[in-house]
């Protein structure tokens, strides 16, 4: 009996010592040699693996960012740039500052305003859908609201308003990673500046029928009234196709378009509604002055014309 | 004229007739000869033990979809109702409720809910409870009740005529003089000797064959290429030495190899999805179940032949390919007219 | 069926199904829809580039006058159906369920151009040599009008070094309900016949089969006794069995070829054309008359009158629907085309187009999906996919998003016949998913 478990105990060991020795030989033989700053920058990043930065994975953005050796071309939308300075440290090059960003949803579209016009019976995918025909109601630029986006998020930061039948981005969550930007098929969804204080504006429709089509398609269309452009002290404001579009580059966010859109559909984020009464009023009497301005013109280029060239 | 909201969907716009629940019923309704004889053979004890199991597997899977997965119940789908069938189908019919209980446990919990329910099993549910039970309870699984006492409860108890074969090798007695002591084949055609609920009669499972041929739910392909196998695999072994091994119908005709063939390997989700893959799937079958009848220690093999091949069918399905149009163009076999 | 007993139907050998075939209309004559109010006509009916308008908002037209030509070789002429007013040019949603440009022409009496030959006297000499043949289908704006709208006169232009050796004629007709080319067939074989030569004159084959699947045995029966003097031309018939009128399942049928993937039929030795259009070819080379108006069935178990019309491009679907008895009630779904591969329609003035074989109505109950279950690894799928392809995996690929992997297992070989969705006994929505994987591929092609 004793014989048998001393036998054992050898065998057992012998094994366990002959694998250990096979396995540190192979281990040192096949050992990859890689750059340690690699995996201490990847140690800093997020480790979500979006692919947001265009890298396919938080390693490979790793190690882009060791070869590349400056970072005005890579930058890590989840993180921000509190970690890319970290990067920036860690590499000991400078760091490159870029505004944050936040998606938002170009349409306003909702069960209320955009009435169905036939019932999608297919896959409950807006690509499958988006592939098939326009869409379920009118309006063929509209949001098709089957959460194709929302199924891409890995941050949990959409979701469908079972009111309105369209996404919902949670601020605080949304890390800019393009992911649902690239998933509609409708570009519903776009990557748009945060803003100071978080503010910002933009128009949410991409309806480019003429106005009396587009308001038929969906109630809350921009119609193309241009109203919000003429307001717009800053060119940021353009008109194509009947659809009104605000620059965010050029925008300066005086919030005194807002009011001038008949359906209320240039959407602001974080702004008071006083902010936006009070632009408002600024631009009345703004309005009110240059058309009194005009006027007085009007009168003294009549007035000029009278003393000049009598008329018979 | 007016017609409310139009439908629109992706082509096509129809659908066959055959849906899951037609195919599960469809499955069912074959089984019905075999049942029907099974209670002929074993009386009310085989109607007891087969309502027992589906309403075990059923509540199973009911009480796992409602209260484990929280979603919306599958047991109408009556692919539970089959794995209790199938499970009923082989057990000797004087099997007690707690076995049985626990036979529907691993079938329907284990092999099936644990994957993620219909469609995702690997092996086929009734087979795993069914083996679980035969290594569990080896003895209560081993005694057969025998037909001719079926009309009263406590029904005389003997071995299968695999089991006395298997006896017969172990003990080294010549096997052509052990079956001549034993039934016809017509009598184990039509189902009178001992064995699990199901796989009395090979008549009444070849019309449930049948039947799933002629609804075309299931193809030819696995029940042929099983039992030819067994059958040449058989053959070639008595020609060498009938003093030790059994004739082939014998060994088509006893034991599990038509309730296996019929319904067992059958099953679509743990058998292959080409017809090649099939003929492959139901030759390995037919070759384990020759070579566990023969040389293993258990006298009979179907059950573990077909886990073994489950086993295979992911790999089975990576190779073998349908002929596909346009690919192999050049190396395509020119039919020759008549 | 005496036939039937003596020797096997030729038929296709991979896949296929047995959908039921409803050809409620098969016996109802070809009538002539009257001339509608005011006609929609779209300037992209056909694969290939849009035409280029040439008309302006307020010109008179003519009947087969051109109003907007051909842009590059892959592309089509389109006529003015009607004679009247230009109305106004817009976006208008057609039967491929998105908006495209359309010229709306009010309907104004019916003068047709002086040099369109309107009688229905049989021109059996074939004056135009081949060039001519293929310049007079391309003027006429003739596209394939089994569906796909291919134009004509591209498929007649072979490619340098391939050899073509047959010509098959497409009578086959396998979608169900569909009865537009089973009549055409039986009331103008003739015109078929001298279409057929034109088609080989053109393509110079000296072989020609007529593919006819064997439910339509007053068709064969019509063509066997025509073409008994004929040398070169055949007709088949063919095992009823589905998709058999794909190009690629007609030419194994007809043939026993394959055409290798991702090949053209030309690289098989042989060019498909549909009965519809060899009678197109016919109309546009021996009467010089535009493809303008054609053959649409119009049918459904509860449509009142299940019909055959011959219909100008450009009439709105719902006055096909008032000729044959009105939309019942229960209907819930309304397709162009066939149930297997037609799309279907949200709006009822959807214009006819040239690819618009048939208009099918489904009632409410019959018009929704039913409960998806999960995939049973039934193999059914694999069964009737005629390209031998694996549908079930394809499905998961393309859910995935993998599309690289589903381009290894052949997802652009997919004819898109809807066989796999059709057998799936767990209504899985196979198609769908394979017609995203393709798209998908498609757009990562382009830069």
């Amino acid at each position: 009996m004793n014989q048998i478990i001393v036998y054992t105990v050898i065998i057992l060991t012998g094994i366990g010592i002959l694998a250990a020795v096979v396995i540190y030989f192979v281990s040192r033989k096949f050992a990859v040699q890689e750059d340690t700053r690699v995996s201490a920058v990847e140690s800093v990043l997020p480790n979500t693996n979006c692919g947001g930065c265009g890298q396919p994975g938080c390693h490979a953005f790793a190690m882009a960012v060791v070869n590349a050796g400056d970072l005005s071309a890579l930058h890590c939308p989840v993180g921000g740039n509190a970690v890319m300075k970290q990067v920036a440290d860690i590499l000991g090059i400078t760091a490159v500052e870029k505004d944050p960003y936040i998606a938002v949803v170009r349409c306003s579209g909702s069960f209320e305003y955009r009435k169905k016009t036939n019932i999608y019976d297919g896959t409950g995918s807006c690509k499958i859908a988006a592939a098939l025909y326009s869409g379920d109601t009118a309006c063929s630029y509209g949001c098709l609201g089957m959460g194709d986006c929302v199924e891409v998020c890995d941050f949990e930061a959409m979701y469908m308003d079972e009111k309105t039948g369209l996404p919902v981005i949670i601020e605080d969550k949304c890390t800019a990673c393009n992911a649902c930007v690239k998933e509609c098929p409708k570009d519903i969804l776009e990557l748009w500046p945060k803003g100071k204080k978080n503010q910002r504006i933009y128009v949410a429709c991409l309806n480019e029928e003429k106005g009396s089509t587009a308001r038929k398609e969906c109630a809350v269309a921009c119609s193309g009234c241009s109203k919000c452009f003429e307001a717009c002290r800053y060119d940021a404001i353009t008109m194509t196709n009947s659809l009104a579009a605000i620059d965010p580059d050029k925008c300066k966010l005086c919030m005194e378009c807002v009011d001038t859109c008949d359906v209320h559909n240039i959407i602001t984020a974080n702004v008071t509604p006083e902010k936006i009464q009070q632009a408002n009023e600024q631009r009345l009497k703004r309005e009110e002055r240059e058309r009194k301005k005009r006027e007085a013109e009007k009168l003294a280029a009549q007035q000029n014309g009278n003393e000049t060239t009598p008329q018979a | 004229m007016s017609t409310g909201l139009l439908t629109v969907s992706p082509s096509p716009h129809i659908h066959t007739e055959l849906t899951v629940p037609q195919i599960m019923k469809g499955v069912l309704l074959a089984m019905v000869p075999a049942f029907l004889f099974s209670v002929y053979n074993f009386g009310i004890s085989a109607l007891y033990v087969t309502a027992l199991t589906v309403f075990f597997c059923i509540g199973m899977e009911y009480l796992i979809v409602r209260f484990i997965f929280k979603r919306p119940v599958t047991i109408f789908d009556g692919s539970a109702a089959i794995t209790g069938v199938l499970l009923a189908f082989n057990v000797p019919s004087n099997l007690p409720w707690h076995i049985l209980l626990v036979g529907s446990i691993v079938s329907i919990g284990i092999a099936k809910m644990s994957f993620g329910g219909l469609g995702n099993n690997p092996f086929n549910p009734a087979l795993v409870g069914r083996v679980f039970l035969l290594l569990s309870f080896p003895v209560q699984m081993t005694s057969w009740p025998v037909p001719a006492a079926s009309l009263s409860l406590d029904a005389v108890t003997s071995a299968t005529p695999l089991g006395i074969l298997k006896d017969g090798q172990r003990t080294g007695e010549r096997i052509d003089q052990l079956m001549a002591g034993m039934p016809s084949y017509s009598d184990y055609f039509f189902g009178l000797h001992g064995g699990s609920l199901g796989e009395m009669s090979a008549f009444a499972l070849l019309l449930g064959l049948g039947y799933l041929l002629y609804r075309k739910i299931i193809t030819w392909h696995i029940p042929v290429s099983m039992i030819v196998t067994i059958l040449a695999m058989t053959a070639i072994f008595w020609f060498v030495d009938p003093s030790k091994y059994a004739d082939p119908v014998f060994h088509v005709l006893t034991g599990g190899v038509m309730l296996g063939a019929v319904f067992m390997a059958t099953d679509y989700v743990t058998s292959p999805i080409t017809h090649r893959g099939m003929l492959i799937f139901g030759f390995g079958i037919g070759l384990l179940t020759v070579l566990i009848r023969l040389f293993g220690s258990y006298p009979e093999g179907v059950s573990f032949a077909i886990l073994i091949m489950n086993a295979f069918v992911p790999l089975i399905n990576r190779y073998a390919k349908e002929p596909r149009y346009g690919i192999h163009h050049s190396e395509k076999r020119k039919l020759t007219p008549k | 069926m005496a036939t039937r007993l003596h020797h096997k139907l030729k038929t296709f050998r991979i896949g296929g199904v047995h959908p039921e075939e409803n050809k409620l209309s098969g016996q109802v004559p070809i009538v002539p829809l009257p001339l509608p109010k005011m006609v929609t006509i779209p300037i992209a009916q056909h694969i290939g580039a849009p035409a280029k308008i040439t008309v302006q908002r307020g010109d008179t037209v003519k009947t087969g006058q051109i109003i907007a030509v051909h842009e590059g070789f892959v592309s089509s002429n389109i006529h003015s159906s009607v004679s009247g007013k230009v109305g106004i040019i817009e976006q208008v949603m057609d039967s491929s369920g998105f908006k495209h440009t359309a010229i709306s022409i009010r309907v104004k009496g019916d003068d047709w151009e002086e040099y369109i030959d309107r009688s229905d006297t049989l021109v059996e000499e074939i004056e135009a040599d081949a060039k001519e043949i293929v310049s007079r289908i391309m003027e006429a704006g003739v596209v394939g009008m089994g569906g796909a709208a291919f134009p004509s006169h591209v498929k007649l232009s072979v490619p340098e070094g391939k050899h073509v050796d047959h010509l098959l004629i497409n009578g086959v007709e396998c979608e169900p309900y569909l009865t537009a080319d089973h009549r055409l067939m039986i009331e103008k074989p003739r015109e078929i016949i001298v279409g057929i030569k034109i088609l080989m004159r053109a393509l110079g084959v000296k072989k020609a089969i007529i593919g006819i699947e064997n439910n339509k045995r007053d068709a064969i029966e019509t063509f066997e006794g025509l073409l008994k003097e004929e040398s070169g031309i055949s007709v088949e018939p063919l095992e009823v069995q589905y998709p058999q009128g794909g190009e690629k399942q007609l030419i194994q049928a007809l043939l026993n070829r394959e055409v290798p993937s991702g090949g053209l039929p030309a690289d098989a030795g042989a060019i498909v054309h549909n009965v519809g259009t060899t009678y197109a070819v016919y109309q546009a080379v021996q009467k010089k008359k535009p493809l303008i108006e054609r053959v649409v069935t119009v049918t459904g178990k509860s449509v009142k009158q299940p019909s055959n019309f011959l219909v100008r491009i450009g009439t709105p679907v719902i006055d096909l629907l008032i000729a044959a008895g009105g939309v019942p009630e229960d209907t819930g779904k309304i397709v162009s085309g066939g149930p297997m591969m037609g799309k279907a329609i949200a709006d009822l003035d959807v214009p006819v187009a040239k690819g618009t074989s048939g208009i099918l109505l489904i009632p409410k109950e019959e018009s929704m999906r039913a409960e998806i279950y999960n995939c049973l690894h039934c193999g059914k799928c694999i069964e009737a996919c005629p390209m031998g392809l694996e549908p079930y995996r394809l499905l998961l690929m393309s859910k995935k998003g993998n599309s690289e992997k589903a381009k290894e297992e052949h997802i652009l070989d997919c004819i898109e016949c809807g066989s796999c969705s059709f057998v799936c006994p767990s209504n899985r929505p196979i198609l769908d998913y394979i017609r995203l994987g393709k798209t998908e591929l498609r757009k990562t092609k382009k830069p």
